[in-house]
């Protein structure tokens, strides 16, 4: 039996890391994973992991689904259901390095897919919910097989493991993108295991956390209630599906969805110009169910872009720098200086407040 | 003066600086090693680089002298010593220091002097060149944290919520207290003459080791802000 988040607790930090171009210029996986040898202790080797954006170009078309399976029957079965939503142009095991850090591992595929033209016309949806269905359904009633990522021109690679080696395992070096994210895990409530490492994606939304969410359940209840289902036994999950609904079906904009998960103190509120306050106080009402408590910093990818935010107490640390059109985003000063000695503007976000980097328009 | 090459490895750079007989080192390359110097007296230390969380921890009469950015919890727990920062550091440094000194050229992060207190003839310090994050000097119960405002971005010195839980000592703000916001459970008043010698030679120290001329320091009014015994402190996170 697997236990869920509550029914187990592992005693703990964690670590991200992230970088952007935004000139969206394509950068070697390598560098992330360097950046992530400093902070080496704040893991414990249950989990690593990594999302590269830009880094299919020629399939940039498709949804690439990453899937890890318990065994090739279920792989099988699994295609078949696949088969019946997608076209499938292209499917390949996830190239691997075999190494002794790296044990147990899942059968690991992936599938450039075009969803069939005619289903979506039959479900009456529309492409993004069509592909994210699929998903969530598969996750939450196939045994054995866990779509990691299904975004376009991007990709998770996760393991149990610490994340140098797990970028190794992937071969991350081979991979270029425009912008990476990177987590470190060190479980404290809920099982490591392959599914439960970060990030957690669904379509091109993929989040890395380090943190752990207090308000877990409440967020859980609420965004179920909209078709997500929290399978992967980690809190983590459900920010990735409140950016989904928030970003997605509820056309916030990023701002909007950091005044949500990090909703501003009432108090703070009172003090905001008619305007903002307004806003806020909207948010806070209508998405009270999705205020995310509890020490977080998280970075969310999306297509062209990222974002840090951190919990509106800040109990997590989180720093920015810069040097040239690159952006960089970590737990820790250190993770930045290993891969960019030299870069500036090292700034500390404030408890709430996003920062959004974006490649420039067109360059991606 | 012996030299340390650091290579990832914290708990071989604290077995070196514990174990010589040199009373002096410089750490080159330090990247994220963790607890650099902790629990160590007598000794000095320079570093080069970025040292990792927790420096100086419970450091008990070292002398550590940073030459460049420093993360989180520097100082934490300390007893006695100083720890000198060319930089910025993160959130909570001096994280329940009981002693010592911890001066910062640049800003300082979230919490800064969370938990300091005095004790017995041990008076902590902590002096930030910048301006702070929010809570500075959340649940302070002694020690004097002393914050310049001499920073050029623009915003205010302190962040929100600066002095909750409060219970002793004393915060000295330098300049413009424009958009900070106090508790009612403390209380906020020009500092008087008698105030700021508590500081004067800590703020001329301060100035020494950054080459600053402590004219400028002085050239702006300073407010302290001290616990309200009358109207103490109740809770902060439950009802928000």
């Amino acid at each position: 039996m697997k236990l869920l988040e509550g029914q187990i607790r592992i005693p703990s930090g964690c670590a991200i890391s992230a970088v952007i171009s935004t000139e969206g210029e394509r950068m070697s996986g390598a560098d992330i994973v360097e950046s992530m040898r400093p902070m080496h202790d704040r893991s414990n080797g249950l989990g690593g992991g990594f999302a590269g954006y830009g880094i299919y170009p020629e399939y940039k078309d498709f949804y690439a689904l990453h899937i890890f399976f318990d065994n090739a029957a279920v792989r099988q079965e699994c295609e078949s259901v696949l088969k019946e939503s997608f076209e499938i142009v292209k499917a390949e095991p996830v190239p691997t390095l075999k190494m002794p850090e790296i044990t147990d591992e899942p059968i690991i595929y992936r599938y450039f897919t075009a969803p069939l033209a005619s289903r979506m016309r039959d479900a009456q949806l529309d492409e993004r919910e069509f592909v994210a269905r699929i998903v969530m359904s598969v996750n939450a009633s196939m045994k054995g097989a866990y779509i990691v990522s299904a975004g376009k021109n991007m990709g998770v690679f996760k393991a149990v493991g610490y994340p140098e080696d797990v970028g190794r395992f992937y071969r991350l070096e081979e991979y270029s993108g425009y912008s990476w994210i990177a987590h470190g895990r060190y479980p404290t409530n809920t099982p490591g295991w392959w599914g439960g490492a970060h990030p957690f994606a669904i379509l091109d939304y993929s989040v890395v956390h380090n943190g752990e969410i207090s308000s877990y359940d409440a967020n859980r209840r609420f965004i179920e209630m909209y078709g997500y289902k929290c399978t992967l036994q980690t809190d983590t999950e459900v920010i990735a599906y409140i950016a989904d609904y928030l970003l997605r079906r509820q056309k916030l904009t990023l701002k909007e969805f950091a005044s949500v998960v990090a909703a501003p103190f009432w108090s703070t509120i009172e003090r905001m110009s008619e305007e903002d306050k307004r806003i806020c106080t909207y948010l806070r009402t209508v998405y009270s169910g999705l205020l995310v408590t509890g020490p977080f910093s998280i970075v969310l990818g999306f297509e062209g872009g990222l974002m840090a935010l951190n919990d509106r107490l800040k109990l997590r640390s989180m720093v920015t720098a810069k040097k040239g059109d690159r952006v960089y985003i970590a737990s820790e000063e250190a993770a930045i200086r290993k891969i960019a000695p030299d870069a500036g503007d090292v700034y500390a976000p404030t408890g709430g407040e996003p920062v959004i980097v974006k490649v420039r328009e067109g360059r991606y | 003066m012996q030299t340390i090459t650091a290579c990832g490895d914290f708990a071989a750079i604290n077995r070196t600086l514990r174990e010589s007989t040199d009373d002096s080192f410089v750490i080159e390359n330090c990247l994220g090693e963790r607890f650099v110097g902790a629990g160590l007296s007598g000794k000095k230390i320079r570093i080069n680089g970025i040292p990792g969380n927790a420096l100086g921890a419970y450091l008990n009469g070292a002398e550590i002298e940073v030459f460049g950015n420093a993360q989180e919890a520097v100082g934490d727990t300390m007893n006695a010593g100083s720890i000198v920062i060319h930089g910025r550091v993160g959130d909570a440094a001096g994280y329940a220091m009981r002693g010592g000194k911890i001066f910062i050229k640049g800003s300082a992060g979230y919490r800064t002097g969370i938990h300091m207190k005095a004790y017995r003839d041990k008076s902590p310090v902590m002096v930030i060149g910048g301006r702070c994050g929010s809570f500075l000097g959340e649940y302070l119960a002694g020690g004097a944290i002393v914050v310049l405002g001499m920073h050029d971005d623009g915003k205010c010195v302190v962040g929100n919520f600066p002095c909750t839980g409060m219970h002793g000592g004393k915060v000295f703000i330098r300049g413009s207290l424009e958009g900070a916001r106090f508790p009612s459970g403390v209380t906020v008043r020009d500092a008087t003459d008698d105030d700021l010698s508590e500081i004067r030679s800590d703020i001329a120290e301060y100035c020494r080791v950054f080459g600053i001329d402590e004219t400028l320091v002085w050239s702006e009014r300073f407010t302290v802000i001290t616990p309200n015994s009358s109207n103490p402190y109740k809770q902060m996170y439950v009802e928000n």
